[in-house]
């Protein structure tokens, strides 16, 4: 059996600043070489945070990060200088909603993957330069030699983020990281860089983690989903569990949310309420106060963690018996 | 189904929000460095208004022969100036004129440099061009030169020194309101206030004033450590405050000869305009944090 | 559909509430040294639709195919260059002045953020188009409470709050109660849900829904987002590059999408099924910018059944046979010359 490419233990993110947040209490993650798992979650949930905790994007003075992180059997967490630079864009790369971020908006588009792929792996810039005209027509770009001397800004919305996964991928990660980066696209363009992505991981054998609040997105990408509320993971499964047989019941509430199939002129079954501010660690279910289906021990106690299979897991004392709505 | 009129019920009583200004002061108040330089500031501002009460001496008595006495001579703490006058008291009375000078220029061209950039930025089009272009015609020149250029040309005097600085701080003050305004001019409660009918005027008034008169304070506030400096400097050149009244600038200018002799003395002015600068510029860096809300 | 509703067409067809002309709106792209006009971006371009009293219109289309324009059109917030708005039969600047409009028409943005002045505590916000209106101040206040409590925000906890200590949810409820203040007719919600998160999403859908059966509104309801516009919708209108390129009875259209670029819409909607993941993306490339947009159909260039005839001439929106249901396509339309149309009409 091969090792798992991913492994969090209970990993907690605190930040500190005018107020203490809790933004991820206690995830536990394993991700397979070549897997795709999606973080499926509102604003606030921690899924962003949990992502950019793999790469340690977060800044370091106010955060405190607890557990374990490792990543291709480096710990994350103790990585530094030259060791977290490789790893970051050379194990693990990232891409985001917005690609003007990634991009960098005085050089080219070939020079910037250029000069990536020449740090990392310390070939000649001609080397590079047939890199980077190599992942551009990966990410099937049309006509790329002409692209290679493009500067960011004249590129349109789904171009730029075609760019941007070159750039990401032009050191075959093992794992890619995706932020939201459909969300600011239109329909079409949105499912033109989602089959893309599919593609490339197939291509490049790489596992990705996919940060998202759109549950479509979700199904179209990953293999498994991990629904995160509060900075908890409350429910992880295969997509087919998740949609088919979700069982925390704010999977429920997201799925009818989502609209897909709901009857017209009927009301919606909206979670009531809003997520909580994450200013004290949880001492009970988060999502308690949301809940239709709470009973008095779910404010007073931590749920369990039921765990029917590796991957299948469910933070609810409903887990079991399934809930009556 | 009409909700245009409902009784005139007794409006039932509301948790109030602490106001905007309210949360301002209180960021305001746990900012420490903010809050050293206001009280620094507001010492400076009642040492002018009591000077004459706070002075130990007659600041223009002079004496030939305790000319340059250095900083701890008993009787005059911080020594005496090069025509033998107490240096605490010229100090103390001096910072009336300078802050006078300081502060005043930057006062008036507030309200002048508003009225003009707001109504640049609210209206926009071939106002804002013309508004704005014509006030570009003053960053032409830098600002000493233009503070020299208009005092030498209006002579010299207090007046004519307040009302060169004036016209010196009035582009920047409505650039800078032309750019907050244009800024919140496209912001959508504007359109919103459009949509509900509202008159430009009272668009301006109740939506555009609130929400553009901090940021121009704050940019004004730190002017005035800039209109310090300019003042002295005119009155450095003859140009601003004349002997034998005294102000920091002019202070300055005079013991410069002294700097070989009693390099201390010579120095206390130019720390003193250092002192108050450096606190307005505090003051308006700790003001522009504390009106920085997010959501 | 409920057959009682299909059958009861009336004897004599009632005007519509609201009824849109020809509008059209370009604006000039200004630029080198001296503003001279380089281009024009033809942002809304000879758009006409009507709105029913008590019907939501959904306006769909991807990012420069003028939905918000046409919203801003509707409320006078943008003058058009050419077209008629009717309301109630009354033409906007002959015999209906823009103030009346405003009071009728109302509108919420999408960033409820942006749309709340942030030195106004929530009363003030709602009370504030009432007082400019002529209401006295006590009266208006008055009326912003129980707007609050309409929306569901308890008035004695949120009218003295300001716009950054509520939650995304609560602002737009906010913005919701002040576009009520006027008792309007119609209220346009420019994708006023979609910067919401899911489930608060629902929570405010539910609540237009209950508002609307209330007040008896009419909601123009403009998002990008297919799954809610199908749920709120009567009828949907599909645009592109300025120009309507579908427009029909919501399940009429979702079913039997009719124009290459309303299918290709459909099609581009993430699959909610694991097993029938999309395979294909329906269209390549970008939405162009409607600055020069290509000549005849529009959308020509990125069609896949494009004939001669598609850059030869604008289609023009051609009446199906089914109820109500129109569409702007060479390909629909008999006699137009494609070889997929009938030969006769």
């Amino acid at each position: 059996m091969t090792d798992p490419l991913v492994e969090m233990k209970d990993v907690t993110v605190r930040f500190h600043g005018t107020r203490t947040v809790h933004a991820v209490n206690g995830v536990n993650l394993t991700l397979m070489p070549g897997e795709t798992l999606s973080i499926l979650g509102e604003s606030g949930s921690g899924k962003s945070v949990t992502l950019k905790t793999l790469l340690r994007l977060l800044p370091e003075n106010r955060t405190e990060i607890g557990g374990e992180v490792r990543v291709a059997g480096a710990d994350v967490l103790s990585l530094d200088g030259r060791a977290l630079a490789n790893h970051r864009g050379g194990v693990v790369s990232m891409i985001f909603q917005d690609p003007m971020l990634a991009l960098d908006p005085v050089y080219t588009i070939g020079d910037q993957i250029a000069e990536a792929v020449m740090r990392h792996e310390g070939i000649s810039r001609q080397a590079g330069l047939a890199r980077a005209l190599d992942m551009l027509t990966r990410v099937r770009i049309p006509s790329p030699e002409r692209r290679m001397k493009a500067y960011p800004h004249e590129m349109s919305g789904g171009m730029r983020q075609r760019a941007m996964i070159a750039l990401a991928l032009s050191c075959r990660p093992k794992l890619l990281l995706a932020d939201e980066p459909t969300t600011a696209l239109d329909a079409t363009v949105q499912i033109q860089i989602l089959l893309l992505l599919r593609e490339l991981q197939r291509e490049f054998g790489m596992a990705m983690i996919f940060v998202t609040h759109d549950i479509g997105v979700a199904v179209e990408v990953s293999d498994r989903i991990a629904v995160m509320y509060a900075g908890e993971f409350v429910e992880t499964g295969t997509v087919r569990q998740i949609i088919r047989e979700p069982r925390h019941p704010y999977t429920k509430g997201l799925l009818a949310a989502n609209l897909h199939g709901a009857v017209k002129g009927e009301r919606l079954d909206a979670i009531p309420g809003a997520p909580p501010a994450l200013e004290t660690k949880p001492t009970a279910c988060s999502f308690a106060p949301r809940c239709l289906v709470r009973q008095d021990r779910c404010e007073t106690a931590r749920p369990p963690v039921v765990n029917f299979d590796p991957g299948r897991m469910v933070r609810c004392i409903h887990a079991v018996e399934p809930a009556m709505a | 189904m009409s909700a245009a009129a409902p009784a005139l019920t007794a409006i039932a009583a509301i948790e109030k929000s602490p106001g905007y200004w309210a949360g301002v002061m209180h960021r305001f108040r746990r900012d420490p460095v903010a809050m050293a330089a206001l009280i620094i500031v507001l010492a400076l501002v009642l040492m002018a208004i009591f000077a004459p009460f706070i002075a130990p001496a007659d600041p223009y008595r002079s004496s030939m022969i305790r000319r340059l006495r250095p900083i701890g001579t008993p009787g005059f703490p911080l020594g005496t100036d090069e025509l033998g006058r107490d240096m605490l008291s010229r100090l103390i009375l001096g910072g009336r004129l300078s802050l006078l000078m300081g502060v005043t220029p930057v006062f008036i061209a507030f309200f002048i440099g508003s009225a003009i950039g707001i109504t640049a930025g609210f209206v926009g089009g071939k106002v804002n061009t013309v508004l704005m272009r014509t006030i570009d015609v003053f960053f032409a020149f830098p600002s000493v030169l233009l503070a020299i250029a208009l005092s030498g040309a209006l002579g010299a005097g207090i007046f004519n020194g307040l009302l060169s600085l004036t016209i010196v701080f009035v582009p920047p003050i409505a650039r800078i309101a032309e750019s907050v305004t244009t800024a919140v001019r496209k912001i959508e409660y504007i359109e919103a206030a459009r949509a509900s009918g509202a008159s430009a005027f009272r668009i301006v008034r109740i939506h555009v004033l609130g929400n553009v008169i901090g940021p121009i304070f704050v940019y004004a506030t730190g002017l005035i450590s800039v209109s310090l400096i300019l003042a002295s400097g005119l009155s450095f050149l003859g140009l601003g405050v004349k002997p034998p009244e005294p102000e920091w600038g002019l202070m300055l200018n005079t013991l410069r000869n002294a700097i070989y002799v009693q390099p201390w003395v010579a120095a206390l002015p130019g720390l003193m305009i250092f002192i108050t600068s450096i606190s307005f510029n505090l003051l308006s860096d700790g003001l522009r944090s504390a009106m920085d809300i997010k959501a | 559909m409920n057959p009682a509703f299909a059958t009861a067409s009336d004897p004599v067809p009632r005007p519509p509430l609201l009824s849109v002309n020809g509008l059209r709106k370009h604006f000039p792209l200004k630029g080198g040294l001296f503003g001279r006009t380089t281009g024009v971006v033809r942002a809304v371009d000879g758009v006409s639709f009507d709105v029913a009293e008590g019907e939501t219109l959904g306006i769909v289309g991807e990012s420069g195919c003028g939905k918000s324009t046409t919203a801003r059109l509707l409320v006078d917030l943008i003058t058009p260059d050419d077209g008629q708005i009717l309301l109630e039969s009354r033409r906007l600047g002959v015999d209906l002045d823009v103030r009346e409009l405003r009071r009728h028409v109302q509108m919420v943005f999408q960033d409820s953020y942006a749309s709340l002045n942030p030195r106004l505590t929530m009363e003030d916000a709602i009370a504030f188009g009432p007082r400019v209106n002529g209401m006295p101040a006590a009266q208006a206040t008055a009326l912003a409470h129980e707007l609050l409590a309409k929306v569901g925000l308890e008035p004695r906890r949120f009218a003295g709050r300001y716009p950054h200590e509520l939650s995304g949810g609560q602002r737009q409820r906010v913005n919701i109660a002040r576009a009520l203040a006027f008792s309007p007719k119609v209220v346009i919600l420019d994708e006023a849900v979609s910067a919401l998160d899911k489930s608060v999403e629902a929570q405010v859908l539910n609540l237009l829904a209950d508002l609307k059966k209330e007040l008896g509104l009419t909601y123009i309801f403009i998002s990008h987002d297919l799954n809610v516009v199908r749920y709120i919708s009567d009828r949907v209108m599909v645009m592109y590059l300025g120009e309507v390129a579908e427009i029909g009875p919501v399940e009429t259209l979702y079913a039997n999408p009719t124009h290459p670029y309303t299918r290709a819409l459909l099609a581009a909607m993430p699959s909610m099924d694991p097993d029938r993941r999309t395979q294909e993306a329906p269209l390549s490339g970008d939405p162009p910018n409607p600055i020069n947009p290509p000549s005849g159909c529009r959308f020509h260039p990125r069609c896949a059944k494009a004939e001669s005839v598609c850059s030869a001439g604008s289609p023009g929106l051609f009446k199906l046979p089914s109820d109500r249901h129109l569409v702007a396509c060479h390909a629909a339309i008999p006699g137009s010359g494609h070889s997929l149309a009938g030969v006769t009409a």
